[in-house]
């Protein structure tokens, strides 16, 4: 027991780190109302003051409306892709575990290219065909995490179907939508949950690393790992700049992963 | 696996939007300076106009050859460029690995041995802490620490010994801060084990118990488990080689994104592809010969 309100206790951690971080995401566009793409040449490289809570980079823009700006784009990005790999993944998982056939060999064929590849290097050839788009990073992100998300479902929906549970419910007459409820979803929803807390960190990590490395979205978006490498130069002058963006997106990921724990 | 890399590269980057010809003229005199006479020329060049299953089969012969085109960028053969990086990555990688087992098992058997120890809470907050940000950011707070605070390291490049530090320690802590907490579970699972708990019984030393009965039941899983983390591997070393300018594959492939050299861009995807396959391969194989169980289910 102490074990489980142990986890509990995480995930609940993890669920308010995530909340403060939507609160800031969403609420300083509608209360301070700063433009994370307006600039004062006169004002660059302010330390936080009054006016500027989080201060102002190179080129005078306010901080705090740039990470409440990044932090947006990675939560669309991570709600986007998210959403759509588990829809797709569960989906696809059910059918394969349930229709097997020509149906289970072509998904698992196609899963098992997509793994051939480490995700990154599939997000980065994605990335260099558009650069600098944000549907291209999703749909590449978005075909990696789908993988894993089939896999597990298709895993523990075998055994459910050849279980006698559903097969008696089967004989009484029950259409598909209810079995699906009532015995496939109760089996995986909780890795699903998992899942999806992982995947939105793996997306948000796997957007800034694209950011980083330059190939990602094009300045001047506000995107977390862009913000690190154009502020990397001013590191001397301006430290707390730097750590901005760091600590943010350190904050997001561990809050996905702790929202992640299972209860066992 | 190799042929699958190699052919889902090929359809992503046949598949790019536009025109391809009009893509690598662009790449190479620039978006501005692209005329129609240039597009067609590359096109020419390059035997664009083929059908795309001409193509192919061209592409593959060649890919069995070994010849993987030209770098758009330097003109040097692209087999040639990814021969000298993977040297560079491949040293980056092995040393990483040894540097993270070295950490992680010492660290993990502790801390699987003695719940309550401070080896193992300092060992979960730690893990969690590394696990919790991108390679890359983990490689700046080294490089803050080390290299601009106190002057000991150079900040990147590559030079000399002192240059390979940081980059190893950055990729060798990530892979560790994972390992470390398997390692942990496995051998906890193991010490509380009825077999366990019978050697003891029958009258082996706790020390001899250990290396006989419990340690193969650790190594398995956690071995198990690092043909998954390989992809953790790689794709550290592509963030920890750009940030560092470690002259490796992984460098090379998102410079080849940068500049959209496509060839380079195949070459060092399918590398890494490769690497991949060629890795998961091992760990299989090494797994056949620690545990006995795989080999009597063949017999």
């Amino acid at each position: 027991m102490s074990g489980l309100s142990r986890l509990s206790i995480k995930r609940w951690v993890g669920l308010v780190l995530l909340g403060l971080l939507l609160v800031l995401a969403v609420g300083e566009p509608l209360l301070l109302n700063g433009d994370p793409n307006k600039q004062n040449l006169s004002a660059g490289l302010i330390s936080p003051n009054v006016q500027y809570w989080l201060g102002t980079d190179q080129y005078g823009r306010n901080m705090l409306a740039r990470i409440a700006g990044g932090l947006r784009i990675s939560f669309l990005l991570a709600l986007f892709c998210v959403g759509t790999a588990a829809v797709s993944g569960v989906l696809a998982g059910v059918l394969a575990a349930w229709q097997r056939g020509w149906i289970d060999i072509t998904l698992n064929f196609i899963a098992n290219t997509i793994l051939a590849l480490p995700g990154l290097v599939l997000i980065l050839i994605f990335a260099a065909l558009i650069p600098g788009s944000f549907a291209m990073l999703y749909l590449a992100i978005s075909l990696v995490l789908w993988v894993e998300f089939f896999r597990v479902v298709r895993a523990l929906t075998l055994p459910v179907i050849s279980g006698p549970q559903l097969q008696s419910s089967q004989i009484l007459g029950f259409g598909p939508v209810y079995l699906f409820r009532r015995h496939i979803w109760p089996a995986i929803r909780h890795d699903v949950f998992s899942l999806a807390a992982f995947g939105a960190a793996t997306s948000i990590i796997a957007m800034s690393s694209v950011g980083f490395v330059y190939v990602g979205l094009k300045p001047p978006t506000p995107e977390l790992g862009l913000m690190i490498v154009e502020l990397f130069p001013y590191y001397h002058e301006a430290p707390w700049l730097l750590a901005e963006p760091i600590t943010v997106l350190f904050m997001l990921v561990l809050g996905f992963h702790l929202l992640a724990d299972k209860p066992q | 696996m190799a042929w699958s890399v190699g052919t889902l590269t090929f359809v992503l980057v046949r598949s790019l939007p536009g025109d391809m010809a009009y893509k690598i003229a662009a790449g190479r005199y620039g978006e501005d300076a692209v005329t129609i006479e240039a597009a067609n020329a590359v096109a020419q060049e390059l035997g664009l106009n083929r059908s795309a299953l001409a193509q192919y089969t061209d592409w593959m012969w060649n890919l069995l050859s070994l010849d993987l085109g030209n770098s758009l960028v330097t003109g040097a053969p692209v087999i040639e460029e990814i021969r000298i990086q993977l040297g560079y990555t491949l040293t980056l990688a092995a040393l990483a690995i040894v540097i993270a087992a070295m950490i992680a098992f010492p660290v993990g058997i502790l801390s699987g041995l003695k719940k309550e120890s401070v080896v193992n809470k300092t060992a979960l907050v730690s893990s969690t802490f590394i696990r919790s940000q991108p390679v890359f950011c983990l490689g700046l707070l080294l490089i803050f620490c080390f290299a601009m605070e106190l002057n000991w390291l150079p900040v990147a490049g590559f030079g000399g010994p002192s240059y390979t530090v940081l980059p190893v320690l950055t990729l060798a802590l990530s892979l560790a801060a994972v390992s470390n907490r398997l390692i942990t579970n496995n051998t906890r699972r193991a010490v509380t084990s009825g077999y366990f708990h019978f050697a003891r019984v029958k009258g082996l030393s706790q020390r001899r118990a250990f290396v006989r009965h419990a340690l193969p039941n650790i190594l398995i899983p956690t071995l198990a488990f690092m043909g998954i983390q390989l992809i953790g591997l790689i794709e550290g070393v592509i963030m920890v080689e750009s940030l560092f300018a470690w002259p490796g594959i992984g460098h090379g492939l998102s410079h080849a994104v940068f500049a959209r050299d496509i060839p380079m861009l195949q070459g060092t995807a399918l590398l890494m592809g490769t690497l991949f396959v060629l890795v998961n391969a091992l760990v299989d194989i090494s797994q056949y010969v620690l545990d006995p169980r795989t080999r009597d289910q063949e017999q």
